[in-house]
């Protein structure tokens, strides 16, 4: 396999919503939407994807920039992570997210990689990214669950032939914060929770997300509904920077006193999806924030958690980080 | 598909340079295969390292993974920008002085990601210096002596700064 060269594409640079939509129909599985590139040059340069067709969404200005609507605000698709990072209506009603997006990749990355293409980036199982025909590549073995495997990144939850993790930060942390994605292609719109956003390989094993070919993600949208709850996210990982989580924990809580009203608690990369944890959520609410609550809650967290064979440390990390997150 | 060359527009270091090149290059492969301009480097190729590094509008950008027809329009400045005809930058100086270069391949783009911090702040903390700098790898120098050349080079433009409000 020849790598580290970009094969030739036929490269399109829309102007409108419209005009991208049309095309993304056109060429449907052989056309490639491209925002800030940093997920997808990878891609291209190892040859494990070779679209016929690069959509450029640089054009698109109807998909950058955060605005404020009269129940929340609207972050279009094409904003870059940085300006998430540093705008001060994110920081100060959803620090959450802000503190997710500070915490992809490296400042680089963050200048060029998008939200879209952060919620809509492939998973980072390194079989598969080698480009080695996989049951997500439509193969007939997973790589990375074989016995002697390498798999300590992979997934501790919902596994079903496919043992790959949701790589993406920002995506824990608007399933935390009850996010919508709109989505658009040429026959209309629709609006997705972002819980609902994520494909779980028993469903699909070769999407990551709901997105058929020919739709766009236009925008995502954070309801007031969280605004001033108290707010944790915290991502281990084996560098400072300039990795992927292991296991991260997002969390929006609102209490009366030391009482807890109501949670979501969303953990990154123990499962293909952002794994939400209801049955945390319900059995925290109404009671005390404290040490004994967060204890139950990590308790409660990992029941029915599965191992690879170098994944172990996921399940006390995992723990440990949702106990920190409840305990505040 | 064959590779169709098109020219390519760039705003390279101030000058408006048209480069013919298959749309399908990165950036670093226009400006180091089509430009010559050799500074920037590639080491991991992908995203990994920040050698290839480069500011594309006043930001720290990747240029190894970023695709050259998304550059045009835009002002690129490279390592063979930072200095002027008064002489060297004054972080090439500190990096100088302060031996924070050995084997010197991840310099290049240590210098833009460092410029850009200084563009900001003259007085960076030692955190924010790391911040700025958490995505270049360095596999020689222990970071140290990059941070401290980092620091001085932040106050000497201070010192600069100064002189020329009371100069004038
Ligand atoms: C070294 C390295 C480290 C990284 N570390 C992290 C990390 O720690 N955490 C993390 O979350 N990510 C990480 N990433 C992944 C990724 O690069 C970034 O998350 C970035 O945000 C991707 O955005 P982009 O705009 O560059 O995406 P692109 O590469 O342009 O797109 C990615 C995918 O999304 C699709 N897409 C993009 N926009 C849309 C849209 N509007 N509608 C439909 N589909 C769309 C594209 O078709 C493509 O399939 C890392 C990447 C690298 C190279
Ligand atoms: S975990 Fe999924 S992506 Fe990785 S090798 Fe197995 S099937 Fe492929
Ligand atoms: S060469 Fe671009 S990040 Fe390593
Ligand atoms: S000086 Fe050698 S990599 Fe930094």
């Amino acid at each position: 396999m020849m790598k580290d060269m970009i094969p030739g594409f036929e490269l399109i640079q829309p102007t409108s919503i419209e005009g991208a939509l049309n095309l993304l129909e056109e060429y449907g599985e052989n056309g490639w939407a491209l925002a800030g590139g940093m997920d997808s040059l990878g891609w291209f340069k190892n040859r494990g994807k070779r679209p016929e067709a690069v959509i450029d969404l640089e054009g698109l200005d109807a998909l950058k920039g955060i605005d404020e609507t009269a129940d929340g605000i609207e972050i279009g698709a094409l904003t870059t992570l940085t300006e998430i990072e540093l705008n001060p209506l994110i920081r100060e009603r959803f620090w959450l997210l802000a503190e997710a997006a500070s915490k992809v990749a490296s400042p680089q990355i963050r200048n060029a990689g998008t939200l879209g293409g952060n919620l809509c980036q492939d998973t980072r199982c390194w079989y598969y990214r080698y480009g080695v025909s996989c049951y997500r590549a439509g193969g007939n073995t997973c790589y990375a669950a074989a016995p002697e495997a390498l798999n300590r990144e992979h997934a501790i939850f919902g596994a079903s032939r496919c043992v790959a993790v949701s790589p993406s930060d920002t995506a824990t942390a608007l399933v935390a914060l009850d996010a919508e994605m709109v989505v658009r292609n040429s026959s209309g719109e629709r609006v997705i929770k972002a819980e609902n956003f994520f494909m779980e390989p028993a469903v699909d094993i070769m999407r990551m997300t709901v997105l058929d070919p020919e739709d766009l993600l236009i925008k995502v949208r954070i309801p007031n509904t969280w605004t001033g709850a108290d707010f944790y996210f915290e991502k281990v990982s084996d560098r400072g920077s300039w990795d992927f989580p292991l296991v991260s924990v997002a969390l929006a809580i609102k209490s009366t006193g030391d009482r807890i009203d109501d949670a979501r608690i969303v953990c990154g990369a123990v499962q293909c999806i952002p794994r939400r944890l209801r049955n945390v959520e319900a059995m925290i609410r109404g009671q005390g924030r404290d040490e004994d609550t967060a204890a139950q809650a990590g308790a409660m967290a990992i029941q029915g958690a599965k191992v690879l064979n170098y994944n172990h440390f996921k399940i006390p990390l995992m723990e440990n980080l949702v106990k920190r997150a409840v305990r505040g | 598909m064959p590779a169709v060359t098109q020219i390519v527009r760039l705003t390279v270091n101030g000058d408006l340079r048209e480069v013919g090149v298959p749309m399908h290059f990165t950036l670093l492969e226009a400006l180091r295969y089509g430009l010559g301009l050799t500074g920037s480097k590639q080491g991991c190729d992908k995203g990994d390292c920040g050698a290839c590094t480069v500011i594309l509008d006043g930001r720290p950008t990747l240029s190894c993974i970023t695709p050259v027809f998304e550059a045009e329009g835009h002002a690129i400045v490279t390592v063979e920008g930072l200095a002027d005809v008064e002489g060297p930058h004054p972080l090439q100086d500190a990096f100088d002085l302060h031996g924070a270069a050995q084997c010197g391949f991840c310099t290049p783009g240590i210098l833009c990601s460092a410029a850009v911090l200084l563009e900001k702040t003259t007085s960076p903390s030692r955190t924010e210096i790391k911040e700025a700098l958490s995505g270049n790898l360095c596999r020689c120098t222990g970071y140290s002596k990059i941070y401290d050349a980092v620091a001085s080079a932040g106050q000497r433009l201070q010192v600069e700064a100064q002189l020329g409000e009371s100069g004038r």
